[in-house]
């Protein structure tokens, strides 16, 4: 954008001199390179080139004790060992369908909540002062870790946990929902408690710069609550849910920890088939299968961009 | 420390080949060598299971040698011995590794000569034997692996030579954990843990070298198959392994799977499991709750498993001399004691009992009911008077041993079958 814009300001008054000021644009030229390159320096070195590693490190050789730099296309074979048998997939395939299940059950909760969530805080509340409160409200859950929120779920949902204790006491079940825990459900349940706050800031952010008169308007125009919610909140909002969407997309699509603990290991993402090959010292088979995992959220991200166009609506 | 700063690297090469001389010329001073030296620092990479702040306080003592702790993962140590031997100055890894370990290169063999007790080491390792009896040595039983055939040999000698690869630190027999309190009737057999009976209660270990061994034991306990190599499978073997683990994991025996010692403790206590795989100070942490379970000895036998210290090849000097000091000060019966009132067997079992009470000896060794109350090395009292140890004697639990833990050569094809069962 810069490197664009400002040759071209530049040679405006530059007309009369040619010359001497092709030089001068040269140097600006320069200049713009010059301020762009520590980022452009801390990007390359601290992304490109391990991605680039990954991806060559993924068309090596092993065995039990080292990596041998000799071209292979074995890795990627044995990702997809299989997977042309509809009846009973293969370990990737099941995988990421088992991930894209998980993706998409966490992005219509997280969706849902966060949107009402922000929806309450940017327009019901009144204050801003008010608002501000309630927003930090939504984020003290964060103050602990992680893994300590998605822990604490635990001793909660276990089958002598407080929910089955509980419901059993009340009466309500004669034994131990034993689905609670170790579950798709416990899955589901750590990540949206784990993500909504991803959504809810950038949706909420989205919402605080719509203009109040839009609104006035369409109540002025005769639209129902609803048809106001519909028809102007969500259009307008529509990158902060975009923002939201790829903030939990991804941070599902690469998880391990949490479908690991809340699955108690039996259910399989593609993080943990990569970490189990890296413990084992398969690195190459790793890095094939974090290549495909990058393809894959790449492609879903690029889905998402079409959808909307983020850059104009920023 | 500042004078050594001064030295130039050419001084103190000098120094280090003079020291090699003197040691080679002479015989073995021992342990007042180092003490008139100035401290050494060992930095000593392990699991942190066998990294007690004790035996690092007891060895500055005794020998004025700091330990400096590198607690990693099982995995995390051969990750670390293959790609930085330069980061450690000892290693306390497990037997199994050994297979990934030396033909890697960066390990050296270590000098019989210079390890007193070397001769006492109990015949576990060096023969596969107990009082005499052979024991199960199928996957990588630790006299395999146990000696080299020379000092930076990369492969290991089928008899004894002077080059040891691993001296024993820990070593145990693994077997089902269980809560009799739930389960309410005996158990003997390896193939109760797929019985449909604990539906939806049971759990496997979710590291895969170890889980498919024991799903190997629950295979031949039903009396499916019978392995030739429990620990280094055919691909067909592994195949149908892990067919058998997919079709109860399908039908909802799994509970859940644990991949670290707290996470098989609090499976256990809570009652999500009755039955399960497990490793023998996870069912004393579960007891000292207050919960009942039991380390149950089956008749097929337990699957074994060994650590030992080991040398990167990098170490030489006196970080190199400290280190033998300090593994001949590990097996002068201290630590030995340490390690048994734990319920690990420790290397060299003479100089352990003679650190140890007899009613203590009694009880842990010999399979014998407690005199008195059995305390842990922290004091607290882990068994009241009239307890038997579970599966008895060292001479019966090491004699019961079948298998040992392994890396297969199949090892790779066998990661992904796990991770299809995993996803499964």
């Amino acid at each position: 954008m810069t490197d664009a814009v400002l040759p071209a300001l530049a040679e405006t008054p530059a007309a009369p001199a040619a010359a001497s000021l092709t030089a001068k644009t040269r140097r600006r030229r320069a200049l713009v390179y010059v301020q762009a390159a520590p980022m452009a320096f801390v990007f390359a070195a601290f992304f490109l080139v391990p991605l680039l590693l990954t991806l060559i490190v993924s068309f090596w050789e092993y065995n039990e004790y080292e990596i041998i730099p000799s071209f292979t296309v074995q890795n990627y074979v044995d990702v997809f060992d299989g997977c042309l048998n509809v009846a009973d997939p293969c370990t990737t395939v099941r995988t990421y369908l088992s991930t894209l299940k998980f993706c998409a059950l966490t992005w219509a909760f997280t969706l849902l909540i966060g949107f009402t969530v922000a929806y309450f805080v940017a327009f019901h509340v009144r204050s801003a002062t008010m608002q501000m409160a309630l927003f930090l409200v939504c984020t003290i859950p964060f103050w602990t870790s992680n893994v300590i929120r998605m822990i604490s779920w635990i001793p909660l949902l276990g089958r002598n946990g407080l929910v089955n204790d509980s419901l059993l006491g009340l009466g309500l079940i004669d034994r131990p929902i034993e689905g609670l825990l170790y579950s798709d459900f416990a899955v589901v349940l750590a990540f949206v408690h784990l993500n909504t706050v991803f959504m809810i800031v950038p949706i909420f952010n989205s919402m605080a710069r719509i203009d109040r008169s839009l609104i006035e308007a369409a109540y002025d125009a005769g639209a129902s609550g609803w048809q106001t919610l519909w028809h102007v909140v969500v259009p307008l909002t529509k990158p902060g849910i975009a923002i939201g969407s790829i903030f939990v997309i991804t941070l599902v699509m690469g998880d391990f920890v949490t479908v690991g603990v809340m699955g108690g290991q039996q259910i399989a993402s593609v993080g943990k088939v990569i970490q189990v090959q890296m413990s084992a010292l398969q690195l190459p088979a790793a890095a094939a299968n974090a290549v495909v995992l990058l393809g894959a959220v790449m492609l879903m991200i690029v889905a998402m961009t079409r959808l909307i166009d983020l850059r104009k609506e920023l | 420390m500042t004078t050594t700063i001064k030295l130039s690297r050419r001084t103190l090469l000098r120094g280090a080949g003079a020291t090699g001389l003197t040691l080679g010329a002479g015989p073995i001073t021992g342990f007042p060598n180092v003490i008139a030296a100035e401290p050494v620092t060992l930095r000593y990479l392990g699991t942190a299971v066998n990294q007690s702040a004790d035996i690092a306080r007891k060895v500055k003592e005794d020998l004025g040698i700091t330990i400096e702790y590198i607690p990693v993962v099982t995995d995390e140590v051969t990750k670390r011995v293959v790609t930085q031997p330069n980061s450690f100055d000892l290693l306390d890894t497990e037997f199994f590794s050994l297979k990934k370990l030396i033909p890697s290169g960066n390990i050296q063999g270590m000098d019989a000569r210079r390890i007193k007790q070397a001769d006492n080491i109990t015949p576990v390792f060096t023969k596969g034997e107990v009082g005499g009896k052979r024991i199960g040595d199928q996957g990588t039983a630790p006299k395999k692996v146990f000696y080299l055939e020379g000092q930076n040999s990369k492969s290991f000698a089928s008899s004894p030579t002077e080059w040891i690869t691993l001296i024993p630190t820990t070593y145990n027999a693994d077997t089902l954990g269980i809560r009799p309190d739930l389960i309410k009737r005996p158990v003997t057999s390896w193939k109760e843990l797929l019985n449909p009976e604990f539906k939806g209660k049971a759990s496997i270990l979710n590291i895969p070298s170890i889980g498919i061994m024991d799903a190997a034991m629950v295979i031949e306990a039903t009396g499916d198959y019978t392995y030739p190599d429990k620990g280094n499978m055919t691909k067909a073997e592994i195949d149908r392994t892990i067919k058998v683990l997919i079709e109860a994991k399908r039908a909802g025996q799994f509970r859940a799977f644990w991949q670290d010692f707290n996470e098989s403790v609090n499976l256990m206590a809570s009652g999500e499991t009755v039955i399960q795989s497990m490793w023998s100070p996870a069912v004393t942490k579960v007891r000292s709750q207050g919960v009942a379970c039991t380390y149950q000895p089956l008749k097929e036998g337990y699957r074994a498993w060994a650590t030992g210290f080991g040398l990167p090849k990098p170490l030489a000097g006196r970080k190199l001399d400290a280190a033998y000091d300090f593994i001949n000060w590990f097996l002068s019966g201290w630590a030995g004691a340490y390690l048994n009132r734990q319920g690990y067997y420790s290397a060299v079992l003479d100089t352990a009992k003679a650190n140890m009470e007899l009613y203590e000896w009694a009880y842990w060794m010999e399979g014998k009911p407690a005199e008195k109350d059995i305390k842990g090395p922290d004091g607290s009292v882990l068994e009241k008077a009239g307890a038997v140890r579970d599966g008895g004697s060292f001479e019966t639990r090491m004699g019961s041993v079948a298998c040992w833990n392994a890396v297969m050569d199949e090892n790779t094809y066998m990661v992904r079958k796990w991770n299809e069962f995993i996803a499964a």
